[in-house]
């Protein structure tokens, strides 16, 4: 399965991860038409800066997922095939329990309709809004096997740039 | 290739030097367009600011997380802010073109720049009149001093209706100087400053009519006098217009001043003789974008296309020499040229570019250095090499030039017989379509169906830059077109022997539009916001357009914008720009992506100025 993954070296805190993520659940899905939906469209993944770095805070579809464990109602529940997590606005009652106990703290809350509301994963999408919205790269998609590739070739490519910034001198006396 | 290139342009010559492109691994503007998705949300809803180092603070559209600045900017301020930056940065490029050219003016009236000639007398001594000054210097100190005037208003206000003059003068918004209004533009705007949306729009406003009234009006009316005022003249457009056999010079930007001289020096019988002596038939000089249009309108000169072209015109191979001067010049170019033999050559000591040699043009001594750039272009055209030279042989004709006055010679010296038609209901009433490229927009997809589905519909379309080019490669500006129009114009054009679409000239030729408004309104004893007229940019993209769009309105004429300006993050601008602004200047914006459904709104907008005017 793919999954979200987060290199927050690269986040410029740019928030179009955000932007992004509201309009996709909104109704329009447009961001212009987006602009007047009542409700406003909520985000589901929070820019956040931890001393000088800024990075994405997104749901992790945690394995043993406490707001899974803690919804009373059933509202919330973990695809046996997938494994997302998902919020079943119906039956979400708005206790915010789900909200307290997440670890990542990405469990958000709408006050008008009072329920909770996390990331589903954008469910219509080939590639999450939040990833195809993210223009350095910070968050990509794909299989956990895949991420070993990207970490291999990123070491290999920074490896390059040391060597060159060690040879050029040289060459220049 | 990311997209398809019958996605990117509806132009065959541009589609087929996309595929050129493409095969060599050029790079376009629209290659880098796709690299640029997706845009960022902020910017595109304007509600980003960088004005101070407490920043860059941006609002979040959705009220969630911060809804103001840290100075406590709201996205109303935000958003107006932006926008007048844009308006103060637009108007300054055209009013700087026009400081440019009056100086020149001043320089030539003393004797000093001998390049340049008075060529309408006619026109300089109505200035002189107009100006109340006796002589060609005195006539140069007094437009050179609206630059610098503190008080105002500036001269050419007058020539509006009087109507307009009052509505102006009402709301506190008659420019006092050209400089002025930008300077406090770029005041209004910094921090802690003006913080009340409807003043910084209105400060808009008043920079914009020193653009349209001001800058851009002197820039059109010293041109006239220095290098003719247009009159109609056959000529040809598209990038069919390279020859394999010539030298080929695009002249490229803004400023006739630039593109006159190499026009005159390019038939200079040395440089011809030296053309032949490299193996070419001759030298070939072809214009693009609007100094493109200045060349055109006066000399029938060749235009190569427009602004999404000039990326296409390079990868011909066949362009020996891109000599260019301000404004709308793709920084591209350089890396580009460098695929080929063409040399980019930049003139203007204001704009500079990565892989341009730089030959300044000095006003004492333009036609030398004109004579220069072209003996380049001649001798690097024996390094051209054929087996990369790839001319689509499309192009298509046009009649180009309908100045005001060529336009009201060709009624027969009043503008009667125009305003009979429209009385009559022959001619439904009067449409402005200009602006740039986009690649937002397929080329000229905007431009060209917008303008049809006007004269379809017996709207007599009048055009100036990239809108102007885009017609012209279209088929539009000749007489045989009048064929795609309604009965009422189709007659009207058959009449007068002229196309239902014509060509005014420049950007800074919208000052035209403007008079030949204030004409026919007060021929009609009106205001310029009770004609049955409509404006529309469909393909806009640079600053200058929000400049103009804002005189535009600000002169009382409803406008389409067919790109979605970034004012969208604040309901109080997008408010007041679209709908409360009605009711201050007559005009208002509206955003049409659609050019079929842009020219209906257009048409609805024309149709009840109609009913009001009892027509």
């Amino acid at each position: 399965m793919k999954e979200i993954f987060v290199r927050p070296e690269r986040c410029m805190g740019c928030r179009s991860c955000e932007i992004a993520c509201a309009v996709e659940h909104s109704g329009s899905k447009t961001l212009f038409g987006a602009l007047t939906d009542k409700p406003e469209p909520r985000k589901r993944l929070y820019v956040e800066t931890i001393g000088s770095q800024r990075m994405p805070l997104l749901c992790h579809h945690c394995d043993e997922a406490p707001c899974v464990a803690v919804c009373r109602t059933g509202a919330t529940s973990k695809d046996e095939v997938t494994g997302i997590v998902t919020k079943d606005h119906d039956k979400c009652v708005g206790c915010w329990v789900c909200a307290t106990i997440c670890t990542y703290g990405v469990v958000g809350r709408e006050k008008e309709e009072r329920i909770a509301l996390k990331c589903d994963r954008c469910k219509d999408m080939e590639i999450p809004a939040c990833v195809k919205a993210c223009p350095t790269g910070t968050l990509i998609f794909l299989e956990e096997r895949q991420l070993a590739d990207i970490g291999s070739r990123d070491a290999s490519m920074k490896t390059a740039e040391i060597q060159r910034s060690r040879s050029t001198p040289e060459i220049q006396s | 290739m990311a997209k398809n290139i019958k996605d990117r342009s509806i132009d065959p010559a541009s589609q087929e030097m996309l595929a050129v492109a493409a095969k060599a691994g050029l790079e376009t503007a629209w290659d880098r367009f796709d690299k640029q998705q997706p845009q960022c949300g902020f910017g595109e809803l304007g509600l980003c600011c960088r004005n101070c180092n407490m920043g860059p603070c941006r609002i979040d559209p959705f009220g969630e997380a911060a809804t103001k600045g840290v100075c406590g900017a709201t996205a109303d301020i935000i958003v107006a802010r932006n926008l007048l930056r844009a308006i103060a940065a637009g108007a300054s490029a055209h009013s700087d073109h026009a400081r440019d050219v009056a100086h020149t003016f001043k320089l030539m009236s003393e004797g000093k720049a001998p390049s340049y000639q008075v060529k309408d007398q006619a026109k300089l001594a109505r200035l002189m009149k107009e100006y109340g000054v006796s002589t060609q210097v005195d006539l140069a100190d007094a437009v050179l001093a609206e630059f610098g005037k503190q008080e105002g208003p500036i001269q050419f206000i007058s020539r509006a209706p009087a109507k307009r003059q009052e509505i102006w003068k009402n709301l506190g918004i008659e420019p006092r100087g050209i400089d002025r209004e930008i300077v406090e533009c770029m005041h209004k705007t910094t921090m802690g400053v003006d913080n009340d949306h409807v003043n910084l729009l209105l400060q808009g406003l008043r920079a914009s009519l020193a653009d349209g009234w001001g800058g851009s009006m002197i820039a059109t009316e010293l041109q006239d006098i220095m290098f003719g005022t247009p009159t109609p003249v056959r000529a040809m457009a598209n990038l069919g217009v390279l020859e394999a056999d010539k030298v080929n010079i695009i002249v490229h930007g803004h400023e006739p001043l630039l593109s006159e001289m190499i026009v005159s020096a390019a038939s200079d019988p040395e440089l011809v003789d030296l053309a032949k002596k490299q193996g070419a038939k001759g030298i070939n000089v072809a214009g693009m974008c609007c100094t493109g249009n200045e060349i055109l309108v006066r000399h029938g000169i060749p235009i190569a296309g427009n602004f999404l072209q000039q990326e296409l015109a390079v990868a011909t191979g066949a362009v020996d020499a891109m000599v260019v001067d301000v404004q709308c010049v793709m920084p591209a170019l350089g890396a580009l040229a460098g695929c080929f033999h063409t040399k980019f050559i930049s003139t203007s000591p204001k704009a500079k570019f990565p892989g341009a040699t730089h030959m300044e043009l000095k006003e004492e001594s333009a036609y030398e250095t004109a004579k220069q750039i072209v003996r380049v272009a001649v001798v690097n055209y024996g390094l051209r090499d054929p087996t990369k030279v790839h001319i689509p042989n499309i192009k298509s004709e046009a009649i180009v030039g309908f100045s005001v006055e060529a336009i009201v010679g060709a009624l027969g010296g009043t503008l009667k017989p125009l305003l009979d038609t429209i009385a009559s209901g022959a001619v439904r009433g009067v449409a402005a379509v200009v602006g740039c490229n986009n690649p937002k927009v397929k080329q000229d997809y905007g431009h060209v169906n917008l303008v049809k589905e006007l004269i379809r519909n017996n709207v007599l379309v009048v055009t100036t830059g990239c809108n102007a080019q885009a017609c012209a490669k279209a088929g539009l500006l000749l007489p045989e077109a009048a064929d795609l129009a309604g009965d009422g114009l189709k007659a009207v054009c058959k009449a007068l022997g002229v196309p239902p679409v014509l060509h005014m000239g420049s950007c800074v030729d919208i000052s035209r539009i403007m008079v030949a408004c204030a004409a026919i309104a007060d021929a009609l004893g009106c205001d310029i916001s009770d004609l049955p007229a409509a404006a529309a940019a469909p393909e806009w993209m640079s600053e200058k357009a929000v400049a103009i769009g804002a005189y535009v309105v600000g002169s009382g004429v409803y406008t389409i914008l067919g790109t979605i300006p970034p004012i969208l993050g604040s309901q109080g601008v997008t408010e007041l720009l679209t709908e409360g602004i009605k009711g201050v200047t007559g005009g208002a914006f509206a955003v049409e992506p659609d050019p079929n459904k842009a020219a209906k709104l257009m048409i609805d907008h024309i149709e009840a100025q109609r009913k009001k005017l009892g027509l």
